[in-house]
C-alpha cells in the first residue's frame, strides 16, 4: 500500500485502528471499551505490581516448560518417524488425530490427574504444541533430497555425521516452521489452560478483573498478552525467513 | 514474399517507452508488423520482448508512445487480438472444451454456439476426442494445443504468442513449428511470435525483429526470402537459413552472460 | 500393501488402548478409569441417548458460529485479496488475531453477552474467523497472474474474472480454510461449554467430574474428540475428492 508516493509499512494500519479505538473510548459509547489512552495509563500502573508480575512469571514458566518438552520430544520423534517406516506407520494416525482433535476437552482430565496447578497447564501447553512440531520435523526429513544422502555416503560420512551435517540442516526449514506454529498454539494452550483452571497466572487475574468490572485492567492485560504472542510469532517467522532462502532452492 | 507492401501493416508500434521503476524495459521502440505474416521478436532474456508483446495485447500500459492495431490505437485488450500464453494459462477446473470456448464465453456467445466453434478448433489442432478431459490429464504439448485452439476460436486477426513452445519438449516443439507454418499459410492472420530460440525464429518467421537490451532497441530486421516457399522439409538444410542463424548468433553472443 | 497399513493401524490402536487399560488397572490415579470401563460408560450414555442430546446442544453454537464465520470470513477474505488498500487496512487485525490467544476474550464476552448462546457463538466465531479470512485472502491474492491476464486478454469483465477465474481457482484453499476454521470452532465450542455454562458434552464432563463418575467423564471426552476427528477427516476426504487435479495442471509442470 502506498500513500503520497511512500510505501506504507505492513501493519502500520494498526495505528489507525488504535486511533479509532481511542475515539470510540472517548465517546464512551460502551462501558466495555475504555479509551486506549486510559488502558495504557492503567497498564503503567499495574505492570510493576506483584499480582501482575506473578501472573506473568507463572505464565512464562508454564509456556517455556511446555514448549521445551514439545520441542525436545517432538523434533527427535518427528525425525525418527521420517526415517523409520514402521514407527511412522504406528504413530502417524495418532499424531494426525491429536493434531485435529479439540484438545480443550482434555483439560478437565489433566486437571483431575495432575491437580489444579502448574503441572496441568504445562502439559496442556505441550499437548497443544507438540503434534505440529512432530509432523513438520517428519515432513522435513521425508523431503530430503536423496542425492544429498548419497553424496554424504559416497564421501564416507558416519551415521552421526550424516544426521547432524545432513538430515538436521536439510530439514531445518520445515522444523522451524513447525516450531513457529507450535509456539503459536502453545500460547493459546497456556491461556486456555489458565482460563479453565483459573486460579493461576492470567486466568486468576481475569477472574479478579471481570468480577470487579475493571475494564481497563482487563484490556491492559489483553494488550500485553496479544503483543507478546505476536512478538513471539514474528520473531520465529523472522528466523524461518533466514533459512527459507535455501528451502526454496531445493 | 517480398512483394507485400508496407502500407498493409496490421500492427504498428510508435516510440514506445516503458520503465519498471528504475529499470528501463523499452526505450523509444518503433516496429511494424505486416498483415498476414509471422513476425518474431527475438532477443536475449531481459530485452523486453515479452513486455512489448503484453503492451500490444493491452495487458500492460506503455509509459508513452502508441500502439495501433488496424489503424486504431490500443487502450486495452480487444477482440482484434488473441493471446497464447507461455504457461498455457488453462483453467485447471475446466474441461478442454470449456477452456477452448472460454474466450467466446467471455464474449457472451451462447453455450451451444460456442461449443460448436470450439469443437471445430479442437479438431483443427488435433485434439479430437479429448473434449471432456481436464488439463492435468494432458501432456504439455496437448495443453498448448488447447491454448492455441482457444486463441483461434475467437477469430481475432492478430495472434500474440508469448514463447508458446518453450515449455514443451523438443520433439513436440518441432511438430508445433511445422503446424504453425501451415497455420500462417492457411489462416489469413497476423502472428506476433516471441521466442529466444534463434533456430525457431528463423524457421517460422517471415520477418525477424532482433531486439537487444540495455537500452532495449530493435537492432536489426531480417526478412528471410529464399527458403520460405521450398517446403518445410528442406528449410533446415537451406544455406540461407544457416547463414541467417549464424548471423543472428554473431549479433547476440556478446549479450549472453 | 493396504493390508500392511491396515494391520499396523489396528496394531497401534491395540497398543494405545491396551496401555490405557493397563494404566487404568494399576491404577496410575484414582481418577484414571480403564479403557473398558470408559467404553462401558459410553455404551450406557449411548443407550440412554444422553450423548446425542448433548451433541445437539454442543453443536448448536458450533454450526451457527461456523456459518457466520464462513459468510463474513469468505466475504472479507475475498475483498482483502482483491483490494490492496483494504488489505493494508484490515489484514493486520486478522494477522494479530491469528497469533493471539483469543480465548482470553471469553471473560469479556460473558460480561457483554451474558452466559447464553450468543456468547458461545461469539467464541466459536473469534476462533474460526481468522484462519478463514487469511486463507481466503491469500488464495485470492495468489491467483495465477497468467490466467487472470488470459481472462483480460479475452475481454472478461472484472466481474467475470472474479466469478469465473479467481473464485474457482481460490476455492480449494478457501475450503482448507473452512476446515481449519471448523477445527478451531470445535475448540471454541467445547471451551465455551467448560468455561461459560456447562451444557451439552461440557455438562456431562463437568457433572460426572463433580460426582467422581470418571468413566462417564472420559467417555464423553473420548466421544467428542472422536466426533471432531471423524468429521474433520471426512471433510478432508471430500476436499481431496472435489478438488482432485485442480491443484495440478495450473502451470506448465
Amino acid at each position: 500500500m502506498k500513500a503520497f508516493g511512500y510505501q506504507l509499512p505492513a501493519m502500520s494500519s494498526l495505528i489507525i485502528w488504535g486511533l479509532l479505538w481511542e475515539l470510540v473510548g472517548q465517546l464512551e459509547l460502551t462501558f466495555f471499551l475504555p479509551a486506549l489512552s486510559e488502558i495504557f495509563i492503567t497498564l503503567s500502573e499495574i505492570i510493576g505490581t506483584k499480582p501482575f508480575i506473578k501472573a506473568l512469571t507463572e505464565t512464562g514458566q508454564a509456556f517455556f516448560l511446555g514448549t521445551f518438552y514439545a520441542v525436545t520430544i517432538g523434533i527427535p520423534l518427528g525425525i525418527l518417524m521420517g526415517k523409520n517406516r514402521f514407527i511412522d506407520e504406528l504413530l502417524l494416525p495418532w499424531v494426525n488425530v491429536f493434531l485435529s482433535a479439540p484438545l480443550t476437552a482434555l483439560v478437565p482430565v489433566l486437571m483431575v490427574l495432575f491437580g489444579f496447578g502448574l503441572k496441568a497447564i504445562v502439559i496442556t501447553t505441550s499437548l497443544f504444541a507438540i503434534w505440529i512440531i512432530i509432523l513438520n520435523a517428519r515432513a522435513g526429513v521425508k523431503q530430503i533430497n536423496p542425492a544429498l544422502v548419497e553424496m554424504a555416503h559416497s564421501f564416507g560420512a558416519s551415521p552421526m555425521d550424516a544426521f547432524f551435517k545432513i538430515y538436521f540442516w536439510a530439514a531445518l526449514p520445515e522444523i522451524l516452521s513447525g516450531v513457529r506454529i507450535g509456539f503459536i498454539r502453545a500460547v493459546k494452550g497456556v491461556i486456555i489452560g489458565q482460563l479453565l483452571i483459573s486460579i493461576v497466572g492470567f486466568g486468576a487475574l481475569f477472574e479478579l478483573y471481570s468480577s470487579q468490572f475493571l475494564m481497563s485492567h482487563f484490556w491492559a492485560v489483553l494488550l500485553v498478552l496479544f503483543t507478546l504472542a505476536f512478538s513471539i510469532s514474528e520473531f520465529l517467522a523472522m528466523l524461518e525467513r533466514k533459512v527459507e532462502y535455501y528451502a526454496s532452492k531445493r | 514474399m517480398n512483394a507485400i507492401s508496407t502500407s498493409s501493416k496490421a500492427v504498428e508500434v510508435r516510440n514506445v517507452f516503458k520503465n519498471y521503476g528504475e529499470v528501463e524495459a523499452l526505450q523509444d521502440l518503433s516496429l511494424d508488423f505486416p498483415r498476414g505474416e509471422l513476425t518474431s521478436l527475438l532477443g536475449p532474456s531481459g530485452c523486453g520482448k515479452t513486455t512489448l508483446l503484453k503492451i500490444i495485447a493491452g495487458l500492460l500500459p506503455a509509459d508513452s508512445g502508441e500502439v495501433m492495431v488496424n489503424g486504431e490505437t490500443v487502450t486495452g485488450p480487444g477482440p482484434d487480438r488473441a493471446f497464447v500464453f507461455q504457461d498455457f494459462a488453462l483453467l485447471p477446473w475446466a474441461s478442454v472444451i470449456r477452456n477452448v470456448a472460454f474466450g467466446l464465453e467471455l464474449r457472451g456467445v451462447g453455450k451451444s454456439e460456442r461449443e460448436a466453434i470450439a469443437e471445430k478448433y479442437i479438431a483443427d489442432v488435433g485434439l479430437d476426442g479429448f473434449e471432456l478431459k481436464f488439463p492435468h490429464q494432458l501432456s504439455g504439448g496437448m495443453r498448448q494445443r488447447v491454448g492455441l485452439a482457444r486463441a483461434l476460436s475467437v477469430d481475432a486477426q492478430v495472434l500474440l504468442m508469448d514463447e508458446p513452445f518453450s515449455a514443451v519438449d523438443e520433439q513436440t516443439r518441432r511438430k508445433f513449428q511445422e503446424d504453425l507454418l501451415n497455420l500462417v499459410k492457411h489462416e489469413n492472420k497476423t502472428f506476433l511470435f516471441v521466442t529466444h530460440s534463434i533456430e525457431e525464429a528463423v524457421y517460422v518467421s517471415d520477418q525477424i525483429a532482433l531486439l537487444l537490451p540495455r537500452p532495449s532497441r530493435v537492432s536489426e530486421i531480417i526478412r528471410p526470402s529464399g527458403f520460405r516457399d521450398k517446403g518445410i522439409d528442406s528449410i533446415r538444410r537451406d544455406s540461407e537459413y544457416l547463414d541467417i542463424v549464424d548471423r543472428i548468433w554473431d549479433s547476440l553472443r556478446t549479450y549472453v552472460e | 500393501m493396504r493390508n500392511r497399513t491396515l494391520s499396523l493401524k489396528i496394531l497401534s490402536s491395540v497398543l494405545i488402548f491396551g496401555a490405557w487399560e493397563v494404566a487404568g488397572r494399576v491404577p496410575v490415579s484414582f481418577a484414571f478409569p480403564t479403557f473398558l470401563e470408559s467404553m462401558a460408560a459410553l455404551w450406557t450414555l449411548t443407550i440412554e441417548g444422553t450423548i446425542f442430546t448433548a451433541y445437539v446442544e454442543t453443536l448448536k453454537p458450533l454450526v451457527v458460529g461456523v456459518m457466520i464465520s464462513a459468510f463474513f470470513g469468505i466475504g472479507l477474505g475475498v475483498w482483502i485479496g482483491l483490494s490492496r488498500k483494504f488489505d493494508w487496512f484490515v489484514s493486520p487485525i486478522f494477522i494479530v488475531m491469528q497469533s493471539a490467544p483469543l480465548a482470553a476474550l471469553i471473560p469479556l464476552l460473558i460480561m457483554v453477552y451474558g452466559i447464553g448462546l450468543t456468547s458461545k457463538v461469539f467464541v466459536v466465531c473469534i476462533m474460526a474467523m481468522p484462519v478463514i479470512v487469511l486463507n481466503t485472502s491469500g488464495a485470492v491474492r495468489n491467483t495465477s497472474v497468467s490466467i487472470i491476464e488470459m481472462g483480460k486478454s479475452f475481454l472478461g469483465t472484472r466481474r467475470e474474472i472474479i466469478m469465473k477465474i479467481i473464485m474457482p481457482s481460490a476455492s480449494p484453499i478457501i475450503f482448507v480454510g473452512l476446515r481449519l476454521g471448523i477445527s478451531a470452532g470445535f475448540i471454541g465450542a467445547i471451551l465455551s461449554e467448560l468455561k461459560i455454562t456447562p451444557t451439552g458434552v461440557g455438562d456431562i464432563i463437568s457433572y460426572s467430574r463433580s460426582i467422581a463418575d470418571y468413566p462417564s467423564m472420559y467417555a464423553a471426552i473420548f466421544s467428542i474428540i472422536l466426533l471432531a476427528v471423524l468429521f474433520l477427516n471426512i471433510l478432508e476426504r471430500v476436499e481431496v475428492m472435489i478438488f482432485k487435479g485442480i491443484n495440478k495442471g495450473l502451470v506448465s509442470d
